[in-house]
């Protein structure tokens, strides 16, 4: 039996790198239930978790699977969950009580093809939103997409970390293709990995309240059982994690959750970026998409346009900042994306009326085909 | 030449698309056959579940809907007392029913819903390839219980019918299996039996069918036939649990 994270050069499924990226970010219980195509996470995990020590625990549904990494979660284990869209759906109340408990931890998204049961074997990105908004209520909120098998595992470590960091379920949202791919994957040894850890409290007991925070906007944790008799809630409360229903706290306590990711995006936001200097246009994907489009820009490119390629690794919070900058050295944006256009209409808010947008949609079930991308790089460096 | 058995009217033409050696099949048979027998295709409303038997719609010949994962007994309690002249049932898996769906099935029955409800006890989930069911046995291997499945961490299997049986209101429960031409010709006098409570608007009905499912189980149907009476019939017990038409009334 393997009794520590592996590490070496694998040719492995995005799941099962996913998977091994939370093992080696330290997760050490599972609490989910099987749906396609995101069950070899579950499986991988159920195989593994044990051999760590760790547990895992297949539950009678979505809802208690998310409860479930909430409670392990603030007993002070890392903990995650993985799923796809109708999974997420029923998650939600959860996630929300997760976001005002300021719970970190990880949920996985493989996207299907939606909504309702749709494409259960067959990809698309319809629930890009649905990470942003889901939950009912204000909150910030961060989402991590996914290219490949590495970065599955990647981002999955990334994922861990900022949950810990900013205390918030954070979601890592790939696709069935990327989920079910199989590709080279690099593991580091773990001591090679940037780990982070939640920050615990070294006040003394009289001293400690739950949500007092610094200029940072994240409190600190105390450990389960350390006698500082911590509490939390999903209603509006105080610094001492009572419940306080004022207009005054609510204010403040909404307005902390936002601006806690909104004030530190400049640390969330990742991007990959290509020729963005003297661009004409910008292709702006993620995810799956960002490779399949790659012949399109080829196309456009013998045809003499000049095209950038922006990959959001991020894609929440949105980097609104970047896309205005952009805005004003371009002549648009086009988006292709495997729903009828979500993170498009983020591009297009920050874009106004400097620059044109174009989104590509596709519902999912199939890719873009490059003569519509290409059309629409071209509609867009010559549209008057 | 004399025609001794067809298809049912209350089946489509299409081949079933399950795999060989699957119990499905003779259970959606059974339940064919018995609305037709009972003249009540016209006015049935099925409810497909999410699982292997989620393109039940494609072989029942009746009007069909599909159910979110486990909320099969509550679309049925909607269509049910939205039209009380029609007839309901739902065809539910392990995962489906005492997993994800154990809320609904429970307050249907607590209701007492007049619908019947089918429900395919394979051990295991069937259409996302493999995992732990409810109702896996313990030591059994599955991929998300790849050391077995270890009762002292995960619980029993629950049995559905002796569940359901705790409660008052439910009018009819039994399970039967579908390992043998005997057990089947057993199985369609309990589906009978539900269906003509369900033509009646007696009360909730309940029929489990201790069925198999070869290819998750990794056996081939004869092994997989062998290895449910070998294994399932001392646990989940055949045998009616309920039947408050019966004479003597409850049991
Ligand atoms: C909310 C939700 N979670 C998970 C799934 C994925 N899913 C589809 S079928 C199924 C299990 C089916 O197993 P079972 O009910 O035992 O029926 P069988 O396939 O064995 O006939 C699952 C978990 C889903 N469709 N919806
Ligand atoms: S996977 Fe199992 S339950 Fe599904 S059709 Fe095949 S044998 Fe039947």
């Amino acid at each position: 039996m393997v009794k520590s994270s592996m590490h070496g050069v694998f040719f492995i499924q995005g799941d099962i790198a996913c998977a091994e990226g939370a093992i080696a970010a330290g997760c050490r219980f599972f609490g989910g239930y099987p749906i396609t195509p995101a069950s070899e996470i579950a499986e991988r995990l159920a195989l593994r978790l044990p051999q760590l020590d760790g547990v895992f625990v297949q539950f009678e549904d979505e809802i208690a699977s998310m409860a479930a990494i909430l409670g392990a979660s603030w007993a002070g284990v890392k903990s995650m969950t993985a799923t796809s869209g109708p999974g997420i759906s029923l998650m939600l109340e959860n996630i929300g009580l997760g976001m005002m408990m300021e719970a970190p931890c990880v949920i996985v998204n493989v996207q299907r093809g939606s909504p309702s049961t749709g494409l259960p074997t067959s990809w698309g990105q319809s629930d890009m939103m649905q990470a942003r908004w889901g939950s009912h209520g204000d909150y910030g909120s961060i989402s991590l997409c996914p290219k490949s098998p590495q970065e599955f595992f990647d981002l999955t470590v990334k994922a861990f970390n900022y949950s810990e960091k900013y205390r918030l379920p954070v979601f890592v949202l790939a696709d069935a293709i990327v989920g079910h791919m199989t590709e080279k994957v690099v593991i580091p040894p773990v001591d090679e990995l940037e780990i982070i850890d939640r920050k615990y409290t070294t006040r003394p007991l009289s001293e400690y309240l739950p949500y007092a925070c610094d200029k940072s906007l994240v409190p600190e944790f105390a450990k389960a059982g350390n006698g500082y008799r911590y509490h939390t809630t999903g209603l509006t409360h105080d610094e001492r994690g009572y419940p306080d229903m004022s207009e005054e706290c609510h204010i403040k306590l909404v307005n902390r959750l936002v601006d806690k990711i909104r004030k530190n995006a400049r640390d969330i936001i990742l991007t990959e970026e290509h020729d963005i200097d003297g661009a004409d246009v910008i292709l702006i994907s993620y995810g799956i998409t960002s490779r399949t489009v790659v012949p399109a820009i080829q196309k456009a490119r013998q045809k003499g346009i000049k095209v950038g390629y922006l990959r959001l690794i991020t894609v929440w919070p949105f980097p609104e900042e970047k896309i205005r900058n952009l805005a004003s050295r371009v002549a648009g944006f086009v988006i292709p994306e495997i729903n009828l256009g979500q993170v498009g209409l983020e591009v297009e808010r920050c874009a106004g009326s400097v620059a044109r947008t174009r989104i590509v949609p596709h519902p999912g079930g199939g890719i873009h085909r490059t003569g519509a991308v290409v059309k629409a790089i071209e509609e867009v460096a010559h549209a008057k | 030449m004399q025609v001794i058995a067809t298809r049912p009217k209350s089946l489509t033409d299409l081949q079933f698309t399950y795999c060989p050696g699957c119990t499905h099949g003779i259970a959606h048979r059974l339940i064919a056959e018995a609305m037709d027998e009972l003249d009540m295709r016209n006015r049935m409303m099925g409810v497909a579940p999410v699982g292997c038997s989620v393109f039940a719609y494609k072989f029942f010949n009746c009007d069909m809907a599909e159910a979110a994962h486990g909320r099969a007994p509550a679309v049925a309690t909607g269509m049910k007392r939205a039209r009380p002249d029609m007839f309901v049932f739902t065809y539910q898996g392990d995962g489906d029913l005492v997993a994800i769906g154990t809320a609904e099935i429970v307050h249907a029955a607590n209701r007492g819903e007049k619908i019947s409800i089918f429900f395919i006890n394979n051990a295991i989930y069937g259409m996302t390839g493999g995992q732990m069911a409810p109702t896996t046995l313990p030591g059994m291997k599955t991929t998300t219980s790849p050391y077995g499945r270890d009762e002292k961490d995960i619980g029993y299997p629950i049995r559905a019918c002796e569940l359901l049986n705790s409660l008052v209101s439910p009018y009819f429960i039994e399970r039967v299996s579908l390992l043998s031409p005997q057990e089947i010709i057993k199985a369609k006098k309990a589906v009978l039996k539900a269906m003509q409570y369900n033509k009646e608007g007696r009360g909730f009905t309940f029929v489990e069918f201790v069925s198999t499912c070869p290819t998750n189980w990794g056996l081939d149907p004869l092994q997989a036939r062998e290895w449910a009476r070998e294994n399932m019939l001392p646990y989940y017990k055949i045998g009616n649990f309920r039947d408050k038409g019966a004479e003597g009334g409850e049991k």
